[in-house]
């Protein structure tokens, strides 16, 4: 294998493609640490010149991790679709990248071309894309899925809302979600981020949480995101879960250190297929997040763009109802800035909608990283104007439990207003029919979690 | 432009009657005639301010009040149109600023003088690489180490480091309050101090290279914990038995959230540090092997 180019009379020579595809990713503080980022940016440019002459069957057939060594490689691997594959093994990565954006090329055909990609397919054609390309080729893509409501419909924009609270008090975490409620927050999931990982506490948050759906007949869907052998035991006790949650991660080893493999998620599956109380078909919800692998030293010498498109591809398998990468969470010594976590933002977006996830933002930062909230708004912004499936609501944009920021209570219906955007199609005619929400905004009642103590 | 500030207030207000838009009284801008505009507020992030209820016309304003007292989560903060409140919006940015401040902040050299310490670094050269590169707050540089060697007496039961970690704040602020009591508790425990010092841009795994000088019993680490909003001053205190390369947090033990801002108290925390120590030395152990041998005890 020979990959090398001329730039400004320079030759720049990588020994294989998985250097070709590190040096080739916008700059990112975890691939510095990891010691595989570019040295220089036109290093960086000369790997992308390579990288869009390139193959796709190439990047197929030489994954970041081998698929003898690495059960997320032989999940991707064994799920693409042979015939679709012959048809687009020739393209070359800068090729892909056109056709994606090409007016001829419909939401519809990168769908069926899904079928047939792996996770540095992905992520290969991810690196040659400006961020706007990557808010129009994002926006291209549906991808709906069905729980107790309809996700990813064009002009929809959900939101999580996450009413955590430090010692998972049941009256705290009650009380939140009203206020979430009261501002239309909720429609993709009632989900908390529990404190307590014991099966007693999860299944206290979750009949509370079912307690308030039923009590308002509200179209949607609770999950506590407890470890997902927790959330197993939960159902077998017959406790009411409407998502079964749990982080992923882009290699074998990495899932290890999440205490997850793929033979316990596929149970996972099975199991809420068979008690998870909500209409279905979709039951899973998954979150992600650049450098996770790196930070259990399992990332193999690859970059974060590649494990992380290596877990979109890997999640497929599940159908999950929504997936989100929990963006800035992880910290500056992965992502440094507001520059880094909006890049890895759209990145994450768009790859879960090229391998046809219903795909979702956690729009967030932690106090050590360069960021504020205003940076957090803007990718909220562009993540919207991408198409985005759902953000998160939370109190005034400030984790109680967590310790992070992320997107507001506001934030969701502000997007509505702005960008004319639309709560899911059950969820609105609930908000309406109680008076929280008519012509495309909040009413003079809304905003007010005591609105809730009405029934 | 000669129109001054009080002109512009009248004239603005003026025309938005005009219009028929009367805005919501600005409580402290009202000029008064004889001595200008007087803005003199009290601090919005006292208890009663920053839990002050914002929804107008709530339906159940006792339920609001219940609702609101059940969790320390940002609630009943109000909204105008899609947006939060101005005052809700200014309290978030002054929470985030604080521990911006404290993060990119530098521990004071009075602070430092008051406890008669000198200053190490390690090989995370400034704050920009220290926030990228974990490693290399956790290792000292060959200055330091020589430095610490020629200062530090060796072979001590405790020895006492003190580090900026994620909030400089952290220690200008309680290091004062807690290092009396733990030098005290030490001293009426019989056991003996090594030589205390400061220790830039440090991460607590730190404490294993101190510790390959020193060659104390126990180290223990004060150090800034990254802030949270609205709190940006809490310490941690960490502690290990004999500590070496290759110990983790699994052989530490922790105290964390010392703070008059809502947390620890640090004359409680120094209290039950000592105690810790105590322990430590009577059992030989920290952290998860500690636990086990106390229980088991």
């Amino acid at each position: 294998m020979l990959l090398r180019t001329k730039l400004f009379g320079v030759t720049y020579e990588f020994k294989d493609l998985k250097e070709v595809l590190a040096k080739a990713n916008e700059e990112k503080s975890g691939d510095q640490q990891a010691g595989i980022a570019a040295r220089s940016y036109a290093e960086r440019v000369a790997a992308r010149l390579v990288l869009a002459e390139v193959p796709l069957s190439a990047l197929r057939e030489n994954p970041v991790v081998p698929y003898e060594q690495d059960e997320v490689t032989r999940v991707i691997d064994d799920a693409v679709n042979e015939t679709i594959y012959d048809e687009i093994k020739n393209w070359k990565v800068g090729e892909f990248r056109e056709w994606i954006l090409s007016n001829k090329t419909t939401g519809d055909m990168i769908r069926r071309v899904s079928n047939a990609l792996t996770g540095e397919m992905v992520a290969g054609v991810t690196k040659l894309m400006s961020n706007l390309d990557l808010v129009v080729g994002g926006n291209k893509v549906r991808v709906v899925k069905h729980c107790n409501n309809t996700i990813g419909q064009p002009g929809r924009l959900a939101s999580r809302n996450q009413p955590n609270h430090p010692t998972d008090s049941v009256d705290g975490i009650r009380a939140t979600t009203y206020e979430g409620l009261s501002y239309g927050s909720g429609d993709s999931v009632i989900g908390i981020n529990p404190s307590d990982d014991s099966v007693s506490s999860v299944s206290r948050l979750l009949e509370m949480t079912k307690e308030i759906i039923d009590r308002w007949e509200i179209p949607t869907q609770n999950c506590v995101l407890a470890h997902v052998t927790t959330q197993m035991e939960c159902l077998k006790r017959g406790a009411p879960v409407g998502l079964v949650f749990q982080s992923l991660a882009g290699s074998e080893k990495a899932m290890e250190s999440f205490g997850v493999s793929v033979g316990m998620i596929d149970e996972a599956y099975d199991l809420a297929k068979k008690y998870c109380w909500p209409a279905g078909p979709n039951y899973m919800y998954f979150e992600t997040g650049q450098g996770s692998a790196l930070s259990a030293d399992a990332h193999h010498g690859a970059d974060q763009l590649c494990l992380e498109a290596r877990i979109y591809s890997m999640a497929k398998r599940w159908e999950p109802y929504q997936v989100n990468t929990v963006v800035g969470f992880i910290g500056p010594e992965y992502l440094y800035d507001a520059t880094q976590i909006t890049r890895a933002g759209l990145e994450d977006h768009f790859m879960g909608k090229l391998t046809g996830i219903s795909m979702g933002c956690d729009v967030c930062y932690t106090n050590h990283a360069k960021a504020t909230q205003n940076d957090l708004e803007n990718l909220a912004v562009l993540l919207a104007a991408a198409g985005g499936n759902f953000i998160m609501g939370v109190p005034q944009g400030d984790d109680a439990m967590l310790s992070y920021q992320s997107t507001s209570y506001h934030d969701a219906p502000a997007l509505r207003q702005a960008l004319g955007l639309r709560p899911l199609p059950e969820f609105e005619a609930w908000l309406e029919e109680i008076g929280l929400w008519r012509d495309g905004q909040l009413t003079d009642l809304a905003g007010d979690p005591s609105f809730f103590l009405k029934r | 432009m000669t129109e001054n500030l009080e002109q512009i207030v009248a004239r603005v207000i003026a025309e938005l009657q005009r219009e028929g838009v009367s805005p919501a009284s600005p409580v402290s801008a009202t000029p008064t005639p004889s001595s200008g505009l007087v803005v003199d507020l009290p601090d919005p992030t006292v208890q009663e301010e920053r839990h002050r209820l914002r929804v107008e016309n709530p339906y159940d304003p006792d339920g609001l009040k219940n609702l609101c007292a059940a969790t320390n989560a940002r609630i009943g903060v109000g909204r105008t149109g899609a947006r939060p409140k101005t005052a809700s919006l200014l309290l978030f940015q002054a929470d985030h600023g604080v521990t911006q401040d404290a993060i990119y902040g530098v521990v004071p050299e009075e602070t430092k003088t008051a406890l008669d310490l000198f200053s190490v670094s390690t090989k995370a050269a400034d704050r920009a690489e220290y926030l990228l590169r974990p490693d290399l707050g956790r290792l000292l540089t060959d200055e330091a180490k020589a430095l610490i060697n020629e200062r530090c007496k060796k072979d001590p039961d405790v020895q006492i480091c003190i580090g900026d970690g994620l909030s400089a704040a952290a220690i200008t602020n309680n290091l004062v309050n807690i290092y009396p009591v733990i030098q005290q508790g030490l001293s009426s425990a019989g056991l003996s101090m090594g030589t205390p010092f400061f220790i830039e841009n440090c991460r607590v795994g730190v404490m294993n290279d101190v510790n390959t000088i020193v060659r104390a019993k126990v180290v223990m680490l004060l150090i800034g914990e990254r802030p949270g909003l609205g709190i940006a001053d809490a310490m941690s205190v960490y502690m290990g038995f004999d500590p070496q390369p290759g110990k983790s947090d699994a052989d530490r033990d922790l105290i964390c959230m010392i703070t008059t801002h809502g947390g620890t108290n640090p004359l409680e925390a120094g209290a039950y540090v000592v105690e810790v120590v105590k322990k430590m030395i009577q059992h030989g152990a920290s952290g998860v092997k500690l636990r086990e041998l106390a229980t088991g005890a």
